[in-house]
């Protein structure tokens, strides 16, 4: 694949021949791309491409799954996180995951945010409690719960539970966030508002989203990948700029595919 | 014509129809009658001879008279080894199956299959181990001790079994959203998954303190019939179940106090069982789980 025409300095992850497959089914095969600092690149494609498999990858939260195999390299700083000798959990502090069903943990709003904060070795509850409050501030839920940080995150409406579990993720301070179809369990409002975080959250940070909506790849997407499966295996199309992607697509498949021709 | 033909299967099934109604009713009347009788029973026999006296007493005349205050006591101690012991090796045994092996693995398999084998022997095979085993191999005697620790190898099965589906109740997607916070695999087991198979955790306890509290067989070995105050885990010490079975049927003129004893230990069940439910209740309030 063409890479992005970027220089190497505002690179996050340099993916190389990434190949995953579960037992000896291919999910994904050979996929190379080089995604931006800051800026939301959007994958678009169809169901079973391996657009989640790819976002496993990228936190290698894949070898939690049962079977799951990955070859290939990712680097990060020239770093490749694939290697054995890798911290996986460091990597997953600097790189948070947004999953598609909400899932806070059936405690506290508070108990939610504080947990990742204690186990990661944060002391000082004034310190957690200023944590807490910026990060509730950042996903605007602040005003929301202020008033019942000690009500189960349960009773919270879904989209509320969904920026509750953005803001878990940001009391960590990564440099990037991994969003697996973060908005496709909300109804259209807490959508909006949803998506209006993530765009501002895209000023500091790197995202990428997984997302079967083509109008919200173009709203939120500063970089677009196109995958797609081939003989049960997904693979990367094409990746570029919004623009580039919707308006001038190299590839014909590609071209179909944002015009709503194929599925 | 086609009224006649439409009737009749109407008719059948309205007939099928009034005797599943019926038997869905009278099952459960039947359970719940024989249920009634049994409670009933115990209670109009055995209220008489429950006292304040009976309960701080020492049994007296082989236990015709008297109270049950050593029996009360070595119960709990009993319960207590019981309880000490089984329920940490449980939990450490259902993490290994839940978490740590796939169910493939031969030596989960080997576990599963033994644990198996144990929730089928009968509890006099575990009486007559616990004997051998604790009471003369390892030198312990009739005792408290044994007797306990012969309990905890009998509600192992139904500990481990139960705790390990408490384990694996706990929703893949919590798993995997604190493995993606960065939490490793032991903080992510002490910080999240047992916190929350908690309520799974105490229907397990539950039900092998019930199991324990019932058992009889597996005690006449090894904790023995000795009806006075225990004074250290070494001593010989009889628990309830074992006093009812004495009283009914080697003591002549003991039914009054063997029912009395009954209606004691159905307390105490009714007791803990409340006791855990309301944990129960308000760890899952606490949680929000709850409607």
């Amino acid at each position: 694949m063409a890479p992005l025409d970027v220089t190497s300095d505002s690179i996050f992850w340099r993916v190389n021949d990434l190949t995953v497959s579960y037992g000896k089914a291919l999910a994904l095969s050979s996929v190379s791309i080089d995604i931006r600092k800051t800026g939301v690149t959007a994958i678009i494609g169809p169901s079973g491409c391996g657009k989640s498999s790819f976002l496993c990858c990228l936190n290698r939260l894949s070898e939690m799954i049962p079977g799951c195999c990955v070859s290939g390299r990712i680097e990060i700083q020239r770093e490749n996180i694939l290697a054995t000798r890798f911290d996986s959990t460091s990597l997953r502090r600097r790189v948070g995951l947004i999953f598609q069903k909400p899932n806070p943990f059936p405690m506290s709003i508070r108990r939610n945010l504080e947990l990742p904060l204690r186990e990661h070795g944060m002391r000082d509850s004034r310190e957690v409690d200023s944590t807490i409050t910026r990060c509730l501030t950042e996903v605007g839920l602040w005003s929301e719960v202020k008033d019942r940080l000690d009500a189960p995150a349960l009773s919270l409406s879904g989209g509320q539970q969904q920026r509750l579990c953005i803001a878990r993720a940001l009391v960590l301070k990564p440099d990037a966030l991994l969003m697996d179809e973060p908005c496709s369990a909300l109804d259209p409002v807490s959508t909006a508002v949803v998506e209006s975080l993530i765009q501002s959250l895209s000023k500091n940070y790197t995202i990428v989203m997984v997302t079967h909506n083509l109008r919200q790849a173009r709203r939120l997407g500063s970089d677009v990948a196109f995958f797609w499966m081939r003989d049960g295996a997904g693979m990367l199309i094409e990746a570029g700029s919004s623009d580039q992607i919707f308006n001038s697509p190299r590839h014909e498949l590609t071209q179909r595919y944002v015009l709503g021709q194929v599925a | 014509m086609s009224v006649a033909l439409d009737d009749r299967p109407t008719n059948a099934s309205g007939h099928g129809r009034l005797l599943v109604l019926a038997l869905t009713w009278l099952a459960p009347a039947i359970v719940a009658a024989a249920f009634l009788w049994l409670i009933g029973d115990v209670v109009l026999r055995g209220i008489g001879g429950v006292d304040w006296n009976f309960i701080v007493d020492v049994p007296r005349n082989a236990g015709r008279a008297g109270g049950i205050a050593p029996i009360i006591v070595s119960t709990f101690l009993v319960i207590l080894v019981c309880v000490a012991v089984a329920v940490p090796l449980s939990l450490f045994a259902a993490l290994f199956l839940a978490e740590f092996s796939r169910a493939s693995v031969p030596m989960s398999r080997i576990i599963r299959l033994s644990l198996n084998c144990l929730a089928a022997v009968p509890s006099i095979v575990f009486g007559i181990f616990g004997n051998a085993l604790f009471c003369v191999a390892l030198g312990m005697g009739y005792s408290i001790l044994s007797g306990g620790l012969t309990l905890a190898c009998m509600v192992l099965p139904i500990l481990i079994r139960t705790m390990e589906n408490a384990i694996r109740a706990v929703p893949e997607d919590y798993r995997l959203g604190a493995a993606a916070l960065g939490l490793s695999k032991s903080q992510v087991i002490i910080r999240v998954i047992l916190p929350l198979s908690i309520p799974g955790l105490l229907v397990g306890l539950l039900l092998g303190v019930g199991r324990a509290l019932a058992e009889t067989a597996a005690l006449v070995f090894t904790s023995g019939y000795v009806d006075r105050m225990p004074s250290s885990l070494l001593d010989s010490g009889r628990t309830l179940s074992i006093h009812i079975l004495d009283l009914s049927m080697n003591v002549a003129g003991g039914d009054k106090n063997a029912y009395a004893s009954v209606l004691v230990l159905g307390v105490l069940i009714l007791v803990i069982n409340s006791g855990i439910a309301a944990l129960l209740f308000f760890s899952k309030r606490r949680s929000g789980l709850t409607s």
